[in-house]
């Protein structure tokens, strides 16, 4: 048997997640095949085709997959589906919008963001915001899941695959793209990035948000994050939202400024290897999962520690 | 147009949970009990969209016990104009939910299905995917703006990086996240309004619907705490400490 991964990309470059999502594959001693969906795809195959411990890449290339939308890549999923054994992604909000109607369509369970694989089809898997950890097993023949990918080390490259095309069924036709809205920043990719500075609803208005945190993150090269609460008023946009409903982050570094700390967002937060928070409340819940904690005006303590690194 | 809303109950969301002693699930006995954060937003596009004009017929669906009951009480004092339950005794999972919910798509012949994006007790993130494949309806998932325009409806989604928007052909399941709305409060008298209001109840094992659970719960453990964090008295400190990490440079 072999394992299928989905392998996601901006039309340009991989996902560096796909790269943890593919030592996550590992784990079942069989060959992994990556699926690269798309239009114009020879150059993402190429890439995918030089991620070291895969067999075989699968590009399934059409015009109307520059956009692919998830129904169109779940009937794709199903095509090919029944020759593995495991099919997986890396967690994402693509990969979520897809598994979730391949595994109904294979009428097989999913398990999402597993943070460990082991033998016998068994996994943990967090629950209520990470304050639980579930031991499920699956009982299904075809294994369904995404990864928690910074639980994983990233592939390496090196590897010399053979790329394969397979012919895509027609259009679902039922949903059309429009457009997509994506705020480019000089700055490191949230979910990727070595050092996370974060904002809360305490930094007061979008204004000062940028201007308080701005020249911290630009200085440590640091991507911004931001709670719920920062976005839902307005103060920074909604895909830098680091929790349980955004994105989760692992860096080495993470600066919590402002920040309550409500599980909603730790969950988001906690795998961090180094936590600092400054907040001025000394009883907010950040300082439980801090490592660092400063209790001090931001607006006083943040930009004498921007002029204190060098 | 008719809308088709599912609720979940879960724990509320302000509540921690806390483990049985033999670690063989959550203990909830006891606990405060609610709608679903994301599926309260799902209620409330349900019912502005009637308030618009657009729909004429909001359903409110939750599958469990009939302690469920009160989750859809609240869904009808908030506006639903009637309930159905589903009455279950197996612990559900997104695939089972997705079924039995097909079944009630197929009696009630909704144009949109409305559901929140996840649930926040086992935060799969499934059902309304699931659904949509199954019933062979296109999906806009994550979704934090919704316009209904004839046969169509455009939604803008949340995704990593930004936001995309898609035109979707009704009938259509949607999954709510949080920014599409914020869920009105619900007034005693309505409360006590809803109490009129038709639940109608139907029985999961009646449905012929395979609802058996594919993944079964070993263990439930709580994740290892973060050893506890050293206070320090200033900018300075907090440098002078953080320097001293390999692998930091600041």
């Amino acid at each position: 048997m072999k394992t299928l991964v989905l392998a996601e990309h901006d039309g340009k470059q991989l996902s560096p997640a796909l790269f943890q999502a593919v030592t996550a594959a590992q784990f079942w001693n069989s060959p992994v095949d990556l699926l690269v969906v798309g239009s114009n795809t020879s150059e993402i195959a190429q890439q995918a085709a030089a991620i070291s411990g895969v067999a075989r890449v699968i590009q399934a290339d059409a015009v109307h997959l520059a956009h692919p939308l998830a129904e169109d890549v779940a009937n794709l999923i199903f095509e090919i589906g029944r020759e593995y054994q495991v099919i997986l992604a890396a967690h994402s909000s693509f990969s979520r919008n897809i598994l979730p109607r391949a595994a109904a369509l294979l009428d097989v369970a999913m398990i999402s963001d597993a943070l460990s694989i082991h033998n016998d089809n068994t996994y943990v898997r967090s629950g209520y915001a990470g304050n639980i950890l579930n031991t499920i097993h699956s009982t299904d023949a075809i294994q369904v899941l995404t990864v928690h990918s910074s639980n994983f080390a990233a592939a390496s490259l090196g590897g010399s695959a053979e790329v394969v095309s397979i012919k895509v069924p027609a259009a679902f036709g039922k949903t059309r793209w429009l457009a997509e809205k994506h705020n480019h920043s000089d700055r490191p990719a949230l979910s990727s990035a070595k050092i996370v500075v974060s904002g809360g609803r305490s930094l007061g208005s979008a204004e000062k948000f940028e201007q308080i945190l701005s020249p911290l993150a630009a200085k440590l090269g640091a991507a911004l994050g931001a709670t719920r609460a920062a976005v839902d008023a307005g103060y920074a946009p909604n895909e830098i939202q680091v929790g349980q409903t955004g994105v989760v982050v692992a860096p080495d570094l993470y600066i919590a400024i402002g920040v309550s700390g409500a599980v909603q967002h730790t969950y988001g937060m906690k795998d961090s290897k180094i936590v600092v928070a400054i907040n001025q409340d000394p009883d907010a819940p950040i300082f439980q999962v801090a490592d660092y904690c400063l209790v001090a005006d931001l607006f006083e303590a943040v930009p004498t520690l921007t002029a204190a690194i060098h | 147009m008719k809308i088709l809303v599912a609720v979940k109950r879960v724990v509320d969301y302000n509540i921690k949970v806390r483990i049985k002693p033999d670690g063989s699930d959550v203990d909830i006995h006891g606990v405060k009990m609610g709608v679903n954060p994301f599926d309260e937003n799902a209620i409330e596009e349900a019912l502005r969209l009637k308030e618009q004009g657009k729909a004429t017929e909001v359903v409110a669906v939750s599958l469990g016990t009939t302690a469920n009951q009160d989750v859809l009480r609240h869904a009808l004092a908030m506006g639903a104009d009637r309930a159905i339950l589903i009455e279950s005794h197996v612990k559900l999972q997104p695939l089972g939910v997705a079924k039995l919910l097909k079944t009630v798509v197929e009696r009630e012949q909704p144009d949109i299905i409305l559901l929140g994006k996840q649930a926040i007790d086992d935060d799969s993130g499934q059902t309304g995917q699931m659904l949509a494949a199954l019933l062979g309806y296109p999906q806009g998932t994550f979704v934090s703006a919704l316009n209904v325009e004839g046969n169509e409806v455009t939604v803008t989604r949340e995704v990593d990086g930004g936001t995309e928007d898609i035109a979707i052909t009704l009938p259509a399941v949607i999954t709510a996240d949080l920014r599409l709305n914020a869920p009105r409060f619900v007034k005693l008298p309505n409360l006590m309004m809803a109490r009129k209001k038709p639940i109608e109840t139907l029985h999961a094992p009646e449905m012929g619907v395979d609802v058996k659970p594919r993944l079964k719960l070993l263990q439930v453990t709580e994740p290892a705490a973060r050893k506890p964090g050293i206070k320090v008295d200033s900018v300075e400190e907090l440098l002078s400490k953080l320097r001293t990490i390999e692998g930091i440079q600041l």
